[in-house]
């Protein structure tokens, strides 16, 4: 009996001392996070109170978890840095951080992770902020559920809203970033899931990988940015199921690829972009059951593109489906559905009895004089279309799809 | 010039001609509204049958009035009528009508699918300006070729050559063109060509209200700048309305002159 109260009291004393509850309101004990954060011992939680904290700078150099209850705001008044995370096992939730401050020499974060592991950032808003949530060097980290609202209008002194940096096995998960410079951006980050997101209105990029390999992306929502979302100097990259709408302006797309290789793009839907995909240096690439829609190009191959593979993918009433600016061609083009295809099917097994040339000779004009374009649907553009369907001078004469489907691609 | 003016309109009305043209409108509009259900779609599909069949149906309808009712017109002249008065009231009797066909047989069908509901309604409107316009050019032209020519199969032969020139053989040219001087600034001189052809002049309005323009890149944000603001609708507008003046004047000059 003693010894079980012994062991019961010691029981109590770690559990408190371990999990010990600090609280920050106006009324409380503590009233700021900064003193909360340097009277918390490791692997304490600190609870912040509904309020406005005017606060920067603050260190977490220990693991600590720090919940903020009914949506408490920590105002930087453009001050500097808001937080930084300089421990491993740190975890923040539900904070509002707002005014980050703006500097041309050093990238002011409303949330550092620098050098750490096993970090979750979750149900944070941010808004008013130069960068948003920057992870430096850390790993095995999770960042769900954010909300991260810019006001960016130039590119120059802007930042991005989750930046990752040297990091791996990073997870982001159902944030919503809006009106920044890049929306995510990972430079040296290899294993990262994508997942779920929406990044709309941002100045540059909706997405943007550098030299970033074996990363997943998949089911993002990714509209009306700058420029698209861009994967750039990196391999293995999968990107399934993602939605690029309304990048729509004169140097807009979809996605840019450059120097890729081994990637798989499969399931996403392309519509309304002025590009769908800009495609340079990118190789062995696998595009499967994707859907173009009402692009301008739907496809816009640079060069230095060789054994990609484009199969079961819905063309759709695109003003050019593929372009090319060679008459050299490497790449598959097997069983696509193209909505401009005009052959016949006498046996009815679904696919068309005559091979369909996506390269257009107009598109290749365009290419090489890009005044051309006015004469975009012009009656003698259709007829010197017509006479390179027929016998192909100009454009590749091997780029074409020999089994075009009948009907729209499904799976 | 007036009574002219009705007696040929009711001529037209009358005609067979005019109703297969307005049937000819609305039977597209029902099908494109019915098989497309996008307004927007629609409307390019509709601004490739305009910017086509509109110059070629005027051009043909203007040839082959003037000479069936060439023996009327002879008529009137006996008349103490004022020559320009006449012919004139001939042509607005016939580029009337046709862009009363027109406006009707495509704005009946789009009213009924509920075009002022949709945002639709400005490039509908500005299709359907352009395609007057449209009549109005190709009928002079076609009044112009037919006094100039006794003969018949000559006067058609022009009017015809006349169309397939500014619907196909303009852009042939102004493309090689364009290839040819690759290496100079040619933002200013495809502005030029544009404007010179009313049928491209026509196109490219309606492209650029339909958001093409996003497509034209470089090339594009100087096309946008110059027919996105008002300034460059209404030298587009004064571009069509001259290709429509000069014709019509030169059918005044050319019939005060002409030896019956």
């Amino acid at each position: 009996m003693k010894k079980l109260v012994v062991f019961m009291s010691v029981m109590l004393m770690t559990v408190t001392s371990v999990a010990q509850k600090l609280e920050v309101c106006k009324t409380c004990a503590i009233t700021t996070v900064q003193a909360a954060i340097t009277q918390a011992k490791p692997f304490d939680t600190i609870i912040i109170r509904k309020g406005i904290y005017k606060e920067f700078d603050l260190n977490v150099d220990k693991p600590l978890t720090i919940i903020g209850k009914n949506q408490p705001v920590i105002d930087g008044e453009l001050k500097g840095e808001i937080i930084t995370i300089t421990s491993d096992n740190v975890a923040i939730d539900g904070l509002i951080i707002k005014n980050v401050g703006t500097s041309y020499t050093s990238d002011y974060a409303a949330i550092r992770v620098k050098r750490s592991k096993n970090f979750t950032i979750q149900n944070v808003v941010l808004e008013k902020l130069f960068f948003g949530i920057y992870i430096e060097r850390s790993n095995d980290g999770k960042i769900l559920n954010n909300k991260i609202i810019g006001d960016a209008v130039e590119e120059y002194n802007s930042g991005n809203g989750i930046q990752l940096w040297y990091s791996k096995n990073i997870q982001i998960e159902h944030n919503v970033v809006q009106h920044v410079r890049d929306g995510i951006y990972l430079e040296f980050s290899d294993f990262c899931t994508i997942k779920n997101n929406l990044s709309s209105l941002n100045v540059r990029y909706g997405l943007h990988f550098m030299f970033s390999n074996d990363d997943v992306y998949e089911n993002n929502e990714f509209s009306n940015n700058g420029a698209g979302v861009a994967v750039m100097f990196s391999k293995r990259i999968k990107m399934y199921n993602n939605l690029f709408k309304d990048n729509w302006g004169t140097a807009s797309y979809g996605m840019l690829l450059k120097e890729i290789n081994d990637a798989e793009i499969i399931g996403n839907t392309f519509h309304d972009n002025t590009i769908g995909i800009n495609i340079e240096g990118s190789n062995r690439i696998i595009y499967k059951h994707n859907n173009f829609r009402n692009n301008g190009w739907a496809i816009k191959v640079r060069g230095a593109c060789y054994t990609n593979t484009f199969t079961e993918n819905n063309f759709l009433y695109n003003s050019f489906d593929i372009a090319y600016n060679s008459n050299v061609n490497d790449n598959t083009f097997d069983r696509n559905f193209w909505s401009s295809y005009t052959g016949y099917d006498l046996n009815k097994n679904g696919i068309g009895d005559i091979p369909y040339r996506p390269v257009k000779l107009f598109s290749y004009i365009v290419n090489r004089t890009p005044e051309t374009i006015i004469l975009l649907r012009s009656m003698f553009i259709d007829i010197i279309d017509f006479s390179e369907k027929v016998s192909p001078v100009f454009t590749p004469d091997d780029l074409m799809d020999n089994n075009p489907l009948m009907k729209k691609a499904t799976w | 010039m007036l009574k002219i003016l009705k007696y040929s309109f009711y001529d037209l009305m009358r005609s067979r001609w005019s109703y297969v043209y307005f049937a000819f409108y609305l039977l597209l509009g029902i099908v494109l509204l019915f098989l497309n259900n996008d307004l927007s779609k629609a409307v390019i599909t509709l601004m490739n049958v305009i910017i086509i069949l509109v110059p070629l149906i005027g051009t043909i309808f203007g040839v082959m009035y003037y000479y069936n009712s060439k023996e009327f017109t002879e008529l009137l002249l006996a008349q103490p009528l004022k020559r320009s008065s006449i012919f004139l009231g001939q042509y607005l009797g016939v580029a009337i009508s046709l862009s009363m066909s027109l406006i009707l047989g495509l704005g009946l069908p789009f009213v009924f699918y509920g075009l002022f509901e949709s945002s639709a309604i400005w490039d509908f409107s500005l299709l359907l300006i352009t395609g007057t316009f449209l009549t109005l050019i190709f009928t002079a032209l076609a009044f112009n070729i037919a006094l100039s020519n006794e003969n018949k199969i000559k006067g058609f032969g022009y009017a015809i050559l006349l169309w397939l020139f500014l619907a196909v053989i303009y852009d042939g040219i102004f493309l090689m063109i364009l290839i040819g001087f690759e290496e100079y600034p040619l933002d200013k001189v495809s502005l030029i060509g544009t404007m010179l052809n009313p049928i491209d002049l026509s196109r490219t309005l309606i492209l650029l209200k339909l958001d093409i323009s996003a497509l034209l890149g470089y090339t594009g944000a100087i096309f946008k700048q110059f027919f996105g603001t008002s300034f460059g609708l209404i030298v587009s507008f004064i571009a069509l309305s001259l290709w429509v003046i000069v014709p019509v004047l030169r059918i005044v000059y050319k019939s005060k002159k002409k030896d019956f």
